[in-house]
């Protein structure tokens, strides 16, 4: 297995947080996706009022063992807004659904965004020159006398303070019935997946006037219809394959070279069930709320309500590795069915080498996972309880009254502060989570 | 902008200048109208100032939109003279650099377009000195969008620089062709074939083949595909002796390949590949591969393979092209006909017929008039429809009576279909078929179908009906239709149903035309003028309506005679509509 045996225990700190620390939070505002792009150098976090927001990191003036270049605000752009579909009567918000970042292929960056119906690409670069000279008018924009033209001239590039800009490059409408809830880029660099709750649809970057249906779930009668699509990914170097994962807790990997239409998966990950511990819950919250790759392709995990699950692709049966999120919420199912959150979509990632995982909670809790074994530890998102370059204390959550300094109450816990989106630095030891309407920066401590 | 007085007539420079100002102009409309009149702007600055302003302004122009960055790239292609001819070409080399690696994929393709037009132009001092480091920079640039533009270039200058300078060439393009993207090793594939055939033939074996072998077999298969095209050109250039070792383990493996997309580019470039590799490779392994292609498990690739069923048998070996077609090929088409994917039928329903050319009378009657009787009943109506456009060929072969014995009961099938969009697409073959199986068997066979039409009770299919009429009587003749339609069109008149009764109007209005003055104010206009009493309404505005449409056609006399009392009636008609049609009828035939 991958990891050293893990002797020293990793710490965090907090880096940085961004957006109003105000209690009085605009629904606008709330963060709904937060992602890396593949250097790490720019993050980019999206809203529900269908803004996003795109962070560089410093570059580093000196070089400080304690701490790596802070993010700053980058280009700040609104992706999409709100729509109104005459034929079916239905409003379409402009929140971001999903982000994903394309590999960078020159010197500007490029991303898709989508919220529940339109993807879109969009292009940011940077500028720092504009032209100079008229000939018919003055750099003010007072037009000179026509006459005193003697002779032409060309304009000049001169540098500039530097501007950055988000374009968008293409619209990709159209094509789905429901609400898309994942898309993924293929590592052929040219074609993209979007999922909606029945069907994935595969594009090519270049067209937007059509794309090809690969996965339709949908059955003739709609009264017949038992599970949805819930995530889906591309392999990160295969460019044949991808998995969707269901709303039945099932992940289905398909083969692209094998027929046009993926309809009959080739691998289904699915861990059989245990009876003894069946309830009203058990399938809601199987629910697969997100499914990775691991960076080198081996590896696949999956999210559902209380535990993340690693698998190998070569082994369909069961799980490599499971590990239990929040077990203590397993006797609060009910209530958290009446407030709706065990619909919760809590994303998950892999650290950049591929031996840690992590994945959020509620109070603004989140759990990191090492590979080795270890047990896994729980850290809060918050600017009150941590100073900068501290490592993050780790709680313990308890179900009985009595409780240390370190221990909370299951009844205490705040089920409306939830980090649900979350992104890992590709190449380092650094985090992204947003907290409702707050971005979180923690830094691996060094030592 | 404000007039420019007093300046005409002279060699004004006002219109340059507001053409350079606009190129900067926020207008995005204005900047393309710019950059689209670069030539006047260059013409007006001078083959110096453009090159020592123009060109420096234009390279940093990248920032634009693609409209504008592509109608750049191209205008930089023809720029040779306007920066002092071949000697100074070299300048145009920057901006054509910097748009090689925009992201935008048409705009690149531009950019290589007018670099290998203006390639040429370079002296072959200057092709090594400024051309061969460009490409060389594209080629090892760090974004893979500059060495997806290298890949195009290397067959423009390889044959005209020295030794060394193709060894390096080569090397480069090695280096391509395992590029960590496959962005980059597409590019490479994609142009493997353009390259091999500049490049010297011991080359072609030492470097090329292995190139095309790793990139056919490469992890990802949209490189995989267009090897498959690669395979083309290199086959070409290969003597027949050495095609065995080096190219058709490769194709056998692609013809193979566990994905279908590669499969449907082996299937779609078929006919290409057979011409490659010569007729005794085709008859030991392309048929094989021919016959599993059309019996592929992905429908797509069944489809792409049924498209060249045609093609291949035309190109097998004509000593034993029959042979191979009855014993390897026809038992899988027959297989076809049945497929599930309607897609894969209509392909092959697209190219069938054209084999009864091939196969001569006998073997079509007995082999292929079944299948063609089988794919007319499909359920499909694409299907059936992709037979009848393609009968002349058939008809050549085993004539007219063989094949409306077998194939009239499925027209006429068709024509009855209960569907009406069915029925519709059957009409609109029909001049298509009268054309091919003429006059006397149309008269004999279809034209009862053609009249019943008419009375259809969907609007779309009597409508259409007229119209088919109308293109019959182009084809037949006035005299035709005088004898057989026009008497039933205008017993129509007298139908007690008002909706056949306009039929007929609407016939004589199609028709008129066609039939000529004679026979249509001597037998059309008296049953029109007779209808004008009417006592339904929308027949008499109608009535209206034909005149109007048919007044130019009739003789003068009888307009004024006959048309005009009529019309000046039921412009005081009772009904509304009867009444404005009647007076719009006066007035667009001048008869007031």
């Amino acid at each position: 297995m991958e990891g050293d045996g893990g002797s020293e225990i990793k710490q965090w700190c907090l880096s940085q947080v961004k957006g109003a620390i105000d209690d009085d939070v605009t629904e606008a505002d709330i963060i709904s996706a937060v992602e890396f792009n593949h250097s790490g150098e720019l993050l980019a976090t999206g809203d529900r009022g269908g803004r996003i927001v795109i962070f560089q990191q410093e570059q580093e003036s000196k070089t400080l063992a304690h701490s790596r270049g802070e993010y700053n605000v980058y280009s700040t752009f609104q992706s999409h807004e709100p729509e109104f579909d005459y034929l079916k009567s239905l409003e379409i918000e402009e929140k971001i659904n999903k982000i994903r970042w394309l590999p960078q292929k020159n010197a500007a960056h490029f991303l898709l965004s989508t919220n529940d119906k339109t993807i879109k690409l969009w292009k940011i670069s940077e500028r720092d020159k504009r032209p100079e000279g008229y000939n018919l008018k003055e750099e003010d924009g007072r037009y000179k006398d026509p006459t005193s033209v003697t002779t032409l001239r060309v304009p000049v590039f001169q540098p500039m303070d530097l501007m950055v800009e988000a374009s968008p490059r293409r619209v990709y409408a159209n094509a789905h019935t429901y609400h898309i809830n994942s898309i993924s880029v293929n590592s052929d660099n040219e074609t993209y997946l979007s999922a909606d709750d029945l069907r994935i649809n595969l594009w090519h970057l270049d067209f937007t006037d059509r794309s090809f249906n690969i996965v339709d779930i949908k059955p003739t009668n709609m009264e017949e219809l038992t599970e949805v699509i819930t995530a889906s990914e591309f392999h990160p170097l295969q460019c044949n394959t991808f998995v969707y994962g269901s709303s039945k807790g099932s992940v289905r990997l398909c083969d692209m070279r094998a027929a046009a239409l993926c309809d009959q998966h080739s691998k289904l990950f699915e861990e059989p069930e245990d009876p003894s511990a069946r309830s009203f819950f058990s399938e809601i919250i199987s629910s697969v709320s997100d499914v990775k790759f691991s960076h080198s392709g081996r590896y696949m995990m999956t999210r559902d309500y209380l535990t993340i699950k690693i698998w190998d692709l070569n082994m369909e049966s069961q799980p490599v590795e499971t590990y239990q999120v929040h077990e203590y919420l397993r006797s609060k199912l009910c209530s958290l069915y009446e407030n709706d959150c065990i619909f919760d979509k809590f994303e998950c990632c892999w650290s950049h080498d591929d031996s840690e995982v992590m994945t959020g909670s509620y109070n603004n809790f989140f759990r990191m996972f090492g590979r080795d074994g270890q047990a896994g530890v729980t850290l809060e998102a918050s600017w009150e309880s941590s100073s900068p370059r501290c490592p993050l204390r780790p709680w313990r959550v308890c179900a009985g009254s009595r409780r240390k300094e370190d221990e909370i109450g299951v009844d205490c816990l705040d089920f409306s502060r939830k980090i649900l989106h979350t992104s890992w630095h590709p190449q380092d030891g650094i985090i992204a989570m947003a907290t409702v309407n707050n971005l979180y920066i923690f830094q691996e401590k060094l030592n | 902008f404000p007039e420019m007085a007093g300046a005409e007539g002279e060699d004004s420079l006002y219109p340059i200048a507001v053409l350079i100002d606009e190129l900067r102009n926020e207008d995005v409309q204005l900047r393309l109208n710019s950059i689209k009149k670069l030539s006047t702007i260059a013409l007006a600055l001078g083959v110096e100032r453009t090159r020592t302003e123009l060109i420096p302004f234009l390279t940093d122009t990248i920032y634009d939109e693609d409209e504008v960055l592509l109608a750049l790239a191209e205008q930089l292609g023809n720029f040779t003279m306007l920066v002092g001819g071949p000697e100074y070409v070299h300048c145009l080399l920057p901006p054509l650099e910097s748009l090689a690696t925009v992201e935008e994929t048409v705009v690149r393709d531009k950019a290589v377009e007018s670099l290998r037009k203006i390639s040429q132009e370079h002296s072959p001092v200057d092709l090594e000195v400024h051309f061969e480091p460009l490409v060389k920079r594209l080629a090892s640039g760090d974004w893979f969008t500059s060495r997806t533009s290298a890949c195009g270039l290397f067959s423009v200058c390889y044959p005209r620089v020295s030794n060394t300078v193709k060894a390096e060439i080569r090397q480069h393009f090695r280096t391509l062709c395992s590029d960590e993207t496959p962005m980059v090793r597409r590019a490479a594939a994609s142009k493997l074939g353009e390259f091999a055939k500049v490049l010297e033939l011991d080359y072609v074996k030492s470097d090329i083949i292995p190139l095309f072998t790793a990139l056919a077999s490469d992890e990802q298969d949209s490189v995989r595909l267009l090897a498959v095209e690669a395979c083309v050109s290199i086959a070409t250039l290969l003597p027949q002796e050495d095609l065995e070792t080096l190219v058709m383990s490769t194709l056998r493996q692609a013809a193979e390949d566990k994905s279908w997309r590669v499969r449907y580019m082996v299937a779609d470039k078929f006919s290409e590949l057979q011409k490659a590799v010569g007729p005794e490779i085709t008859k030991n392994d392309l048929v094989p591969a021919f016959q599993n292609l059309l019996k592929d498990c992905e429908a797509e690739v069944r489809a792409a393979a049924a498209n060249k069923v045609k093609e291949f048998c035309e190109n097998l070996p004509e000593d034993s092209r029959e042979t191979l077609i009855m014993s390897h090929v026809l038992p899988c088409v027959k297989e076809l006909v049945s497929d599930t994917n309607q897609h894969v039928k209509s392909a092959l329903a697209s190219v069938i017929m054209g084999l009864s050319t091939i196969l001569g009378k006998d073997n079509t009657v007995e082999h292929l008039l079944p299948l063609f009787l089988v794919q007319l009943k499909d359920e499909c109506p694409e299907v059936r429809l992709n037979i009848i456009s393609n009968l002349d060929c058939v008809n050549e072969v085993i004539g007219i009576r063989q094949l409306s014995q077998s194939l009239l009961p499925a027209i006429v099938e068709l024509a009855e279909d209960a569907k009406w969009r069915v029925r519709l697409a059957i009409i609109e073959y029909m001049p298509l078929l009268a054309g091919q199986l003429g006059v006397e068997f149309f008269d004999e066979k279809l034209n009862s179908l053609c009249m019943a039409w008419l009375v259809d009770h969907v609007y779309a299919i009597r409508e259409a009906a007229t119209c088919n009429l109308m293109k019959l009587v182009e084809k037949f003749g006035a005299e035709w239709a005088q004898n057989t339609i026009v008497p039933k069109v205008l017993g129509m008149s007298n139908d007690p149903n008002y909706l056949h009764r306009m039929t007929t109007l609407f016939c004589i209005k199609a028709l008129s035309e066609a039939c000529g003055q004679e026979i249509t104010t001597k037998h059309m206009l008296p049953v029109v003028l007779k209808m004008s009493n009417d006592q339904v309404a929308n027949v008499r505005f109608n009535v209206a309506k034909c005149l109007q449409k048919i007044g130019p056609v009739i003789d003068s006399n009888a307009l004024q005679a006959e048309v005009k009392p009529v019309l000046e009636k039921l412009a005081t008609d009772q009904d509304m509509d009867v009444k404005y049609f009647a007076q719009e009828a006066i007035s667009v035939l001048a008869l007031a």
